[in-house]
């Protein structure tokens, strides 16, 4: 499929997204390790690899507005509805597992790589229903 | 929504890329709308049915208009 000149500026604001948590994330981590971090300046250093993850949510809702082809629109509300269904799921079922302590405690934010995954799920249901899917 | 499509697009010998790129939209959109899987949006049914010089009755059948039909 020919991607839209709205699909190419997302991306490039992934790129520099990505550029900019690993940016953030890396001294964040290696400070911490070394106790470089002071306690005033702990929580936001910890909060900043944080922001261009929510960067990327707002970068995908930009493309749906951008997006010029209805159809596509479509296809990938249909993903995010499948990544959200999907990680809420999971969340919900751990949390009770967790509750009664038959599961370990996880993280909060692998809750943002099971959204990630549910969208690749999406698009597959997009590709076994519709015949079509769009990757992102 | 049951349409005419794929037939108006053969007798003006347009390939789904054609189509497409006349209706700025994707090959998908085109394939998903001809084959009944994709209901289009207003705006963008009555862009298909101007650019085929058609009124869009006669491009969309009309699903209530198909079930009297079929009583």
């Amino acid at each position: 499929m020919a991607r839209s000149s709205a699909w190419k500026r997302y991306n490039v604001r992934v790129i520099w997204l990505s550029l900019l948590y690993c940016a953030f994330l890396l001294p964040a981590v290696y400070g911490f390790k070394h106790g470089l971090v002071p306690g005033w300046a702990a929580y936001p250093v910890a909060i900043l690899p944080a922001l261009p993850i929510i960067g990327i949510f707002g970068a995908l809702g930009r493309y749906l507005v951008e997006e010029q082809d209805e159809y596509v629109r479509m296809l990938i509300v249909r993903q995010i509805l499948w990544a959200s269904g999907f990680t809420l799921s999971i969340a919900t079922v751990w949390g009770f597992l967790d509750n009664f302590r038959l599961v370990g405690h996880a993280d909060g934010y692998w809750l943002i790589a099971i959204w990630f995954l549910g969208l690749g799920l999406g698009g597959i249901v997009n590709r076994l229903t519709l015949g079509a899917s769009v990757r992102c | 929504m049951e349409n005419r499509l794929r037939v108006l697009r053969a007798t003006r010998g347009w390939s789904q890329a054609d189509l497409a790129e006349r209706l700025e939209v994707s090959r998908q959109s085109v394939n998903a709308i001809e084959t009944g899987k994709y209901d289009p949006s207003l705006p963008l049914a009555f862009r298909i049915a101007e650019l085929f010089e058609l009124p869009i009755e006669n491009v969309f059948v009309s699903p209530s208009r198909r079930s009297s039909a079929a009583i």
